[in-house]
């Protein structure tokens, strides 16, 4: 039995404090949800959360959130790549700017980014003459939600990178493979489920983003809604049924597609021979 | 002793300090307002601490906060301890006799003018100059014209412009498809939808987005004049609604809180002269018509017409916007 070969015990009172607290923080919250939601029968319910407007928002939230957490996992991974494998003045400082997203009130970013990709922005009055609007569009929730899932993605990677010597690149290249083979067949087996675990939480927040988003998507029905703003949309009609309804359906979304990463995680883990 | 039991210590503190504000700040007043109505109530709120202190010896605070008008409703709904509210738009009054019966269900017989101390009407602010010769409500539906209004979901303000829109097309075209039809095409032109009246107005102002901003006669004239001075110009539609602003005591906090007598001062007040004048400074429309009188340059008259006459009543007007409702239709259909 496991339990024999534990140094420190206390199996039972650390499963028993997970699951209440778990319970406490996470359950019972939920439950309040699917609770008020349950005051619908099935058919307004079904009338709520797959009208138009709504089914746009959860392909605009949904479709958004997983571009941004792939682009953040693209580009977090050269950023972790770069802290980790070389050393360049003001290195700490740039470590240190990473964490920023987190730090940064989230409506403060919003404004921040509404500011510099409107078209009298610093960023905008450029992209303008190319034909490319930012602000008050689609593209301005991508930007949104790259901006607020960047840490994720590096720092979930980073540890990672710093325990993988660079003597595996070596000999890689010792016994002849090409730096495309090396970077294919050594390194991304193993930063796989790291980046995996990044992509994951990168996700997960940007589905869940509202403050930085509202203010730079210009929230036209059919066109920029996130699916929060519809939810608070209807709980400032006073509707809370209607916006618990549909925070099921998202919740529901966001619950599989998290089970799919993991599952995706742990079958790369399991591949790679790191499974824990 | 103390020493053994810090706590101890740490409550007398608390206890005296408790005792203390108690005794020194008098009443406060929490008015929980909507979201343009800030600056006015800066001037309103020491007005009346003075004239309160002057009349009756007791000193009385007023604290505010600020939103868009429905979320403010609900959040006084919710338990947020207003002794007044101060909204723009009377459902979000009716909602709080509804839930809970925080105010009584003739608020409106409380107070003179349907207890709505000022009028305002949804007026346009276009860019100096006026470039793309915006003059009345059928410019905004004009193909190329892109028009800034915050969301009539949630905000009073947009709101109102939906109903001035559908009032003056009804009008015009004398049938209700012809009104739908209107309004459909002058959302089509609407690029972003903010939150509330201050957020469409950083749209508009600050982003340089869209042609004209539609929003109430006091929050275009604030940024004509002051915000960007020089850079906007306000534009009179030929016609448009009245917004009547309603005020209501919270029963249930004020008679907990035992502030009813300074809370029903305090609405009082802004139907004093001394109020109408402060109100009419801050560009909103007085009820009292010799303030008005002496005001006159500064509200153009035009036709108004009011939620009740054009619509029946807010209930019908809320339909529009009810889930599935004439807005949500014509915002599907106008879809780009």
């Amino acid at each position: 039995m496991a339990r024999s070969t534990r140094v420190l015990p206390g199996f039972g009172p650390t499963l028993g404090l997970t699951l209440t607290w778990l319970s406490l923080i996470v359950l019972l919250p939920l439950a309040s949800v699917f609770l008020k939601a349950s005051n619908l029968s099935l058919s307004e319910f079904w009338n709520v959360v797959s009208a138009p407007r709504v089914v746009a928002s959860y392909k605009l939230s949904f479709g958004m959130s997983l571009s941004a957490a792939a682009i953040n996992a693209v580009f977090g991974l050269m950023l972790a790549w770069c802290l980790v494998r070389y050393r360049f003045p003001g290195k700490r400082l740039v470590d240190a700017l990473i964490d920023l997203p987190f730090a940064l009130p989230t409506a403060v970013a919003g404004i921040a980014l509404t500011a510099l990709y409107a078209k009298n922005g610093w960023i905008g009055q450029w992209l303008e003459p190319l034909g490319i609007q930012v602000a008050f569009k689609p593209l301005g929730v991508l930007v949104a939600l790259v901006f607020i899932g960047l840490p994720f993605v590096v720092r979930t990677v980073q540890p990672v990178l710093e325990d993988l010597d660079v003597e595996h690149e070596e000999a890689a290249a010792s016994l002849g493979a090409g730096r495309g083979q090396t970077f294919r067949y050594v390194l991304l087996p193993v930063l796989l489920p790291a980046l995996l675990t990044g992509f994951t939480l990168a996700f997960a927040r940007a589905v869940g983003e509202y403050g930085s988003v509202i203010f730079i998507a210009g929230n036209i029905p059919m066109i920029s809604e996130i699916t929060p703003l519809m939810i608070i949309t209807k709980l400032e009609q006073y509707d809370y049924v209607g916006a618990t309804a549909v925070a099921e359906v998202m919740l529901l979304i966001s619950f599989a597609l998290l089970l799919l990463i993991n599952g995706l995680q742990a079958w790369t883990a399991r591949r790679t021979g790191r499974d824990r | 002793m103390l020493k053994k039991r810090p706590w101890s210590r740490a409550l007398a503190v608390l206890l005296a300090l408790g005792v203390s504000t108690g005794a020194q700040a008098g009443t406060t007043l929490l008015n929980v307002s909507y979201d343009v109505s800030r600056e006015l109530y800066k001037d309103i709120d020491p007005a009346f601490s003075a004239r309160w202190k002057a009349e009756s010896g007791e000193d009385v605070t007023v604290k505010q906060s600020h939103g868009g008008s429905s979320k403010q409703a609900l959040s006084v709904a919710e338990g947020l301890e207003a002794d007044v509210v101060t909204m723009n738009q009377a459902p979000d009054i009716d909602l709080l006799v509804e839930r809970g019966g925080l105010v009584a269900a003739d608020w409106r017989q409380r107070f003179p003018h349907g207890a709505s101390p000022y009028t305002t009407i949804s007026v346009f602010l276009v860019r100096k100059g006026n470039p793309k010769g915006i003059k009345d409500w059928d410019d905004l539906a004009r193909e190329g014209v892109q028009v800034i209004v915050p969301n009539p979901k949630v905000s009073g303000n947009g709101r109102y412009t939906y109903l001035a829109a559908w009032g003056h097309a009804l009008a015009k075209t004398g049938s209700a498809d012809g009104a739908r039809d209107f309004v459909r095409k002058l959302f089509a032109n609407v690029p972003v939808l903010d939150g509330g009246g201050r957020g469409a107005t950083t749209t508009f102002t600050q982003r340089d987005t869209g042609d004209v901003l539609v929003t109430f006669e006091n929050e275009a004239i604030l940024i004509a004049r002051e915000l960007g001075a020089g850079k906007f110009d306000v534009v009179y539609p030929s016609n448009s609604i009245e917004a009547s602003a309603p005020v209501a005591v919270v029963d249930k906090v004020a008679s907990r809180r035992s502030t009813q007598r300074q809370a029903k001062a305090y609405l009082d007040f802004l139907f004093s002269p001394e109020g109408q004048e402060i109100i009419a400074r801050h560009n909103f429309r007085p009820r009292d018509e010799q303030v008005l009188a002496h005001n006159a340059s500064r509200f153009p008259a035009i036709r108004t017409f009011t939620v009740e006459q054009t619509f029946g009543g807010w209930d019908k007007a809320q339909a529009h916007f009810a889930d599935g409702g004439a807005y949500d239709q014509i915002i599907s259909a106008a879809k780009r």
